[in-house]
This record gives structure tokens, sequence and C-alpha cells, in this order.
């Protein structure tokens, strides 16, 4: 994909009324739904966003910055691949116009900058005034095409019920890190769209981190370090795994392998699979041994998870014994298991605050599909074919079905498509964040107050 | 800046029991005198090279310990622990007067003071480098008698590495890991210190003191701080029957080839006129023997006439035998380094200045393998020119050369030692 940066003016181009045609079944995204979902559809929740991205400066507080929200960075891009960067609007009627004139198919959020991105020209590049980001969420994005090398359902683009579990471990594992070891509490998860998640880390701590200490945690994170060029991607040095992984080890990874990945990959079932592990396996005896025994095995009726299950006991008691051969060899067990299930986050996404990463609520041109919250507390339940797609909003509105009325937040009996996801959005993520947002401005109006009355007494 | 006080006092000026590392937040409101302004940052510049040089050599941290321990005891010691705390923080700010001048500058300044530190502090014990720790206000609490509580943020590469504990957003930091953590603050203190500095200078600083501190701050960053070689000594004292023998015995690189370019074309320009005439200076030659050396060679191409005329001036000069008489040294590789040769000249530094091929084959003629040539040219693609000509020394000689090549008059020194070790009668 070409992206060329366009300077933009904010053309006010008349838009006809939107033709509501029934979908045709194949159908799951065009521009002419992507216009009634950003249209008055009340779909896509601007101000839910708006209030998100404000961070509490909402203007009714004296402490309040009011320029926050215009010194975000987003960036659209368009039908044909044409890619507008460094927008920013004022406030969210400025935002909701710029989404309706453009129909972005995609929407981007980047950092809070020093000044507005849309005049950044006027700002030197030298001195105080320079432009640069001051505040951005710690992100995180796991891709399923990352596991490719160890997913057999699958691959590329492709996601299935067999292969989404390895998300849901991750989400699992980096949520609880990061609540537990980094003591982030305010955190939100969001479908992709496709074939991943996203994660927003939006405590002020967190927006306020450097490059340097993003970098850290990305690294903390990050166990898998393979390539085409190595046979054995997880290397677990030292004499025991870190607090963090023996956790994630006992309190997710194990279960799944030995559970529900042996059910849906069957990693062991045939040569070309068991070959693979056995590559992992820093000694030619051992990796023999096993091969004799998995290799004449006699045919039997045993299903190919059963297989898998009893080549695993096997592998698992072999090493067991003859650990002691070599240092290499003495986390062999937990390396095949990282490497089959820990997360393999993209790192330069959470490296850099200038990175932009898709705003939740975003509609997927591929697949249709809305960018909605995940739960981390319930991401078992989470089926990315079941999330709404495009064509079935417009169907929904077409057959007369409850039409959400965005800004009613009273009505606990809406049960439409999107509803769900808002609401979700709201009451998990959104209000305790904004409550504690605003409780830091008042504390820090207060403390400022406080030494200027303090500078007076003389 | 806080009152220097004394420490307990001990006898030993051993790094390890004067505890105090300073840490650089504020100017001393000290007086110093000019003459110790310059001479006290040499001393510290020869320390902080040492460092780089350590470095690039790739000395792993025990190493550099020792390293750093040996520079600190032989350039900025002094019999009264007072007088070496002044010493310290008076030669780090001068320098960082000198080095805040360009982003070049500033970057070298900041890895070889934090090495510097780390290194520092990695020698001293737990209770020192726990005091350090509280020197930089960082919030920390005391766990246990060998653990400290800090927020995570204040140790990301402990973090990176997964070699703390965290809860909570807290890092257990143990007492080994402590130089991470202090280093980090170190290191990011001095780089904001250093744009402040710089914009000191820029407004302030360089106008007002441009007949005073000004001059001195801008030679200092290029200061070559070894000996200068005008005075030649038991091991240069050539004459000209074996100027010859002696350019292929222990000349290096640069010189050999402006030597056997003059030979070739019986001409050199100024620039290497300058070059080698002030080596040979160095190297024993006397006026004389320079004048009739100079003037063989290039009266096959211009006559003997014109050179008196026109070429015999500029070497008496060198030898401070004309003009405002002085007597010019001869020049250290930063230098030669730092020269631009351009169409038609032959000085400057061939590891440099020369095209990988034209390198390769110099070097074949030196009678280098090919196992260390590509010693070499792994230096010179890091852009380590003086370590390269250092490796050609051993590899030539066949023995190693700690110090490293900074002066080719040096080169010819040590080399000219070598030799004359193994045939202590024959000319060499």
């Amino acid at each position: 994909m070409t992206r060329e940066e366009i300077e933009s003016r904010e053309d006010e181009s008349m838009m006809d009324a939107p033709q509501i045609n029934k979908p045709k079944p194949e159908e799951f995204f065009n521009v002419n739904y992507l216009r009634i979902y950003y249209g008055k559809s009340n779909l896509f929740p601007y101000s839910d966003i708006h209030k998100w991205l404000s961070y509490g400066h909402d203007g009714k507080h004296p402490g309040c910055d009011e320029y926050y929200f215009g010194r975000r960075e987003f960036s659209f891009t368009l039908e044909n691949d044409v890619y507008l960067r460094y927008k920013s609007f004022k406030n969210a009627s400025s935002m909701e116009d710029a989404i309706r004139s453009h129909f972005p198919y995609k929407i981007d959020i980047g950092a809070v900058y020093s000044v507005d991105p849309d005049k950044r020209h006027a700002y030197s590049q030298t001195g105080s005034n320079v432009f640069t980001p001051v505040e951005r969420e710690l992100v995180f994005d796991i891709d399923i095409t990352d596991y490719d090398d160890v997913r057999y359902c699958c691959s590329g683009a492709d996601v299935c019920s067999k292969c989404w579990p390895l998300m849901t471990v991750a989400i699992k594992v980096i949520h609880t890190s990061l609540t537990e070891d980094f003591g982030f509490k305010h955190i939100l998860w969001v479908f992709s769209g496709r074939r991943g998640v996203h994660c927003w880390v939006c405590d002020p701590k967190a927006r306020r981190m450097t490059n340097e200490q993003r970098s850290a945690v990305a690294e903390y994170f990050r166990v898998y370090k393979g390539n085409e060029n190595n046979a054995r991607k997880v290397a677990l040095m030292g004499y025991s795994l870190h607090p963090f992984l023996a956790r994630s080890y006992v309190d997710y990874l194990k279960g799944f392998f030995e559970g529900e990945l042996q059910a849906t990959q069957s990693i062991f079932s045939t040569k070309d699979k068991y070959e693979k592990i056995l590559a992992m396996i820093s000694d030619e005896d051992i990796q023999s041994e096993l091969r004799g025994k998995w290799e004449n095995s006699a045919r039997s009726s045993l299903s190919e998870e059963a297989i898998s299950l009893v080549r695993w006991e096997q592998l698992k008691n072999t090493l067991q014994s003859k650990k002691h051969k070599a240092p290499t060899l003495r986390m062999c067990v937990e390396e095949i298991v990282f490497t089959f299930t820990y997360p393999r986050i993209d790192l330069e996404v959470s490296k850099q605050m200038n990175h932009l990463l898709k705003a939740p609520f975003c509609v997927h041109p591929k697949t249709g599909r809305v960018c909605v919250p995940i739960d981390p507390n319930n991401c078992d339940e989470f089926d990315p074919l079941a999330v709404p797609t495009l064509s079935q909003l417009i169907e929904e509105i077409n057959s007369g079905g409850s039409r959400m009325d965005v800004d009613d937040d009273s009505d606990d009996s809406d049960t439409s498509l999107l509803g769900k996801s808002v609401k979700f959005f709201r009451s998990s993520f959104l209000e305790p964040l904004l409550k504690s947002c605003k409780e830091e401005i008042e504390s820090s109006y207060k403390t400022k107050i406080g030494k200027s009355k303090d500078s007076l007494s003389w | 800046m806080e009152v220097i006080r004394s420490q307990k006092r001990t006898a030993s000026n051993d790094v390890v029991s004067n505890p105090k590392i300073p840490l650089y937040l504020t100017a001393p409101p000290l007086e110093v005198r000019l003459e110790e302004f310059e001479l006290f940052a040499i001393d510290r510049l020869r320390v902080l090279k040492g460092v780089s040089d350590g470095l690039a050599r790739g000395k792993n941290p025990k190493e550099m310990d020792d390293v750093v321990d040996a520079l600190w005891k032989e350039h900025m010691r002094h019999s009264d622990a007072s007088e070496m705390l002044n010493k310290d923080i008076i030669s780090h700010f001068v320098i960082r007067l000198v080095y805040c001048r360009s982003d070049e500058l500033k970057k070298w300044f900041l890895s070889m003071e934090t090495a510097l530190f780390r290194h520092r502090f990695r020698l001293r014990n737990f209770e020192a480098q726990r005091a350090i720790v509280g020197e930089f206000g960082l919030p920390y609490k005391a766990v246990t008698g060998a653990e400290l509580e800090v927020p995570f943020e204040e140790v990301p590469d402990l973090v990176a590495g997964r070699r703390v504990l965290i809860q909570k957003g807290h890092a257990f930091v143990a007492g080994s890991q402590l130089v991470s953590l202090v280093v980090t603050q170190f290191r990011s203190h001095i780089s904001k210190a250093l744009i402040l500095t710089n914009r000191k200078w820029m407004t302030t600083i360089r106008e007002r003191e441009k007949d005073r501190l000004t001059p001195i701050v801008e030679a200092l960053s290029t200061t070559y701080v070894g000996p200068d070689y005008s005075q030649s000594s038991e091991y240069a004292d050539i004459s000209l029957k074996d100027i010859d023998q002696v350019s292929k015995s222990s000349f290096p690189l640069c010189m050999r080839h402006l030597f056997e370019k003059l030979r070739e074309d019986h001409h050199l320009k100024h620039g290497g006129r300058m070059q080698l005439g002030l080596f040979l200076k160095g190297v024993g030659l006397k006026l004389d023997d320079a004048l009739a050396f100079w003037r063989a060679e290039f009266s096959k191409k211009v006559g003997s006439e014109r050179f008196d005329k026109e070429y015999a001036y500029g070497i008496r000069h060198n030898y401070g035998k004309e003009g405002k008489r002085t007597d010019y040294t001869p020049y250290a590789c930063q230098k030669i380094i730092s020269s631009a040769p351009g169409a038609g000249d032959h000085h400057g530094c061939p590891y440099r200045h020369f095209s990988e091929d034209n390198l390769r084959a110099a070097l074949g003629r030196m009678g280098l393998s090919s196992r260390g040539m590509e010693d070499v040219m792994d230096k010179v693609r890091n852009k380590h020119f003086q370590l390269a000509c250092t490796l050609t020394f051993e590899a030539v000689y066949g023995t190693s050369c700690d110090v490293g090549i900074n002066h080719p008059n040096q080169y010819f020194e040590e080399s000219q030692k070598i030799l004359k070790s193994k045939t202590p009668a024959a000319p060499v």
C-alpha cells in the first residue's frame, strides 16, 4: 500500500441522502454502508470516543486544559489508499464533521503533541517550541499471523475457532501482567477486526512514559525470538523462570497447551509436525529416542488428539530423566510450551510514542467487522466470527430493529448488535477512567493553587 | 553545590576508599586559576580518551573497572582528598563546556562520562553505592539489607531484561543491579545538562569570554594529549644514509606512502611536505640533512635553483629558523586524520583517506597476512582509524601495543625500540 501525505483542506462535500439498500449476503463492506455507519445512524460512538480521548478535560473544571483534545493526532485512510496524517480537531463536532466528509476506510489514533498537529509547521524544529509527542497510551498489537509457524488450521489472514484461542491466552497473560506487575488500571482491549487484538493502557502514568520505558515493557513481554533461521526460537536462560513467566506458565500456558491446544492443533500427530518439535530439543540422542518411538508406532484407533497427548507425555518423561545432560535441556519442556502458546506482540508498535494505531469501533474493510472491545475478564467467550459486520448492522436498521440511541445511557433493555459493545465500553472502561481523570485534574489543580498561595504569603 | 566535606581521613588515595563520586549537578562556586582550568581539563581528557580506547577494544566490564581505576590513579590523583574532589568537579565542568558545542562532541562526552561513572560506581562498596542512589533523589525504599524498591520506570534496562521482580509498578532491585539504576539517572541528567550548557555557551559565555576562556575551550576539543616529539629521543636520531632503510622498516603507513611518492615523483605538495617534513624532524633528521634530502629529490624535478628559491625557506621555517621562529611540532594522528587531502595530495591518514582497494594493496606491501588485513579493515569500517594503525603495527612487529598509536612518531619510536632490541648492533 502506498501512502501519500496530502495537505488536506477540510472541504465540505455535499452528500446525497444515503441509499439504504438491502445488502447482498457476500458484501460485508462497501462505501455506502460506511456512509451510513458514520452518518446519522448513531452507530459510531462519536461522543464516547471524544470523552475517552479528552481524559476529563471537558472544560467544566478550572484545572482543565481545553486544548488537550485538539493536540491529538488522527489519521484517515481513504478509499484508494489515500492517506491523510496529522489531522486534529478542536472538539467532538469538528471530528464528526471531518469523518462525515471523508468517510475514511480506517481511522488511526496517534499521540497528543505539544501543539496542534494541524499547525505543526508554524513551529520550529529546535528550541523550546518544538513539535513533539507529549502523551500517548501504552499500546500493544497482537496479530495471529505472527503465530503461523505454530498453527496448523489456518495461515495468513484467516482465523478460526481453533486458532483464535491463542489470542485469548495472549490477552490473559498480558492483561494479568499489566495489572499485577505494572499496576495499571485503565486497560482497553479491542478486536482488530480480522485476526488480532489491540491493547490500550490509558493510565496517566502510562500515557507519560518515554520511548525508552515503553521499549523496556515491550522487551519484558518478549520471549519468542524466531525467524526461519533458528529451530529453537524460545531460549529460556538461567536456573529458573522469572516470576512473571512462571506465573504465566502455571496459570495459563501449561493448561492451555495440554488441553485446548492439543485438541485443536494436534501438534504431534504427523511426522512433519513432530519433527518441528524434535528440532527444539538440543540433543540428538533424545531426538532419536523419541523419533524411534513415534515413527513406528502401531496404527491405533486413537484420535489425533489422544496420540498427541500420549507423545507429549513421552517427551516430558524422557526430558525429565535426561535434563541434566546439558544446560540447554533444563527448560526444554517449558520452552516448547512457550513456543506454542506465549503471546507474540509486535514490538515496534509499542516502542514509540508517535506510532499510530487503529481506533476502536472502526470497521475493517476486508471483513466488514467492527473493532469492538473485548472484556479481558471474559475473553474465553469472545468469538471473532460473531462480531457484527457492517452489513448486519445495516440490515438491522432496515428491518426497523432497535435503533440504538447512542446518547441514551439509561436504556438497559437495549439489545442492538452494537449496543452491547458500546455499553461495555462505557461502563467498564470509560466511566472508571473518567472518574479517575477528574480526580487527578482536581488534585493537581489544588496543588498548583496551594503552591501559588504559598508564594504570595510574605 | 554542597560544601565540600573532607571524607574520613584515610592515608591512602585509593579510589575505592574515597567514596564520593560527585554527580556534577550544579557548577561549583569554586575559584579556579586559569592555568588549572586548562590543565585539569587535559588530565580528565586523558582519562576519558583512555575509557574510549578501552571500550573500542572491546574490554569486558571487569577489565574496564581496572582500566578506569588505573587511569584515575594516574591522571586525577592528588595527595589531598578534597583537592582531588575539586579537580574532579572542575575538570568535568570545563570539559562539559568544551563538549557541549556540537552533537558529535556531546554524544562522545555523554558516552564516556557515563562509562566513567559506571565503572567508578562499580568499584565502590554497597554502602557507598546506596548513598549515591540517595543523592539522585530517587524515591526508593530499602527493603532488605541488600535490596531497594523503586518505580519500574527508573530501571528500564532491568525491566527489559526481566532481571527484576515487579509488583504493582514497583521494581525490586538487588544491590548488584544498582549500577543500572544510577547510570540511567546519571546519563539522563548529563544529557539535559549538556543542552542547557550549550544554550548558555551560545548566548552568553562564548562572547563574554572571547579573550580569555573561549580560545582555550575551542582548542581543547581537538587537543592531542600525548608527547609532542619536538625533541628527538635516543630512538629517533637518523641520518640521511639510513633514511631509505628506516622508511621501510619503521615508518607508519602514512609516512611510508608520502616517502614513496616523494621518491617516485620527486615532488610533494604543501600538505605532504608539512606532514612528512615535520615527521622527519621528529624522527631526528637535522636541518642540514633535511635540506640536503629535500633538495636531492626536488631538484630532479624543478632544479636546485628553484628549490633554493621556493622550497628551502619552508623547510627552515619548520625548524624554527625563519619568521616567528616557532619550532613546529610534528602532527599527531588526530590532526592527520582530520585533514582533507585533495587531488594530487598524498598526505592524510591512509586508513581514512584511501579507498578500500588501495588500502589493501598498501597493507599487503607492508607484509600483512589476509587474516591480519581483515582485522584492520574491520576497524577501518567502524572508523577506528588509529586502532587500525595499531593493529597494523602489531601485525608487522608481532607484538601487542596496548597503549594504541596516536602519533606517527610514536609508531616510529616503538618500532625502533623493538627492532633494536632484536638486533642491537645493526642499523635498522
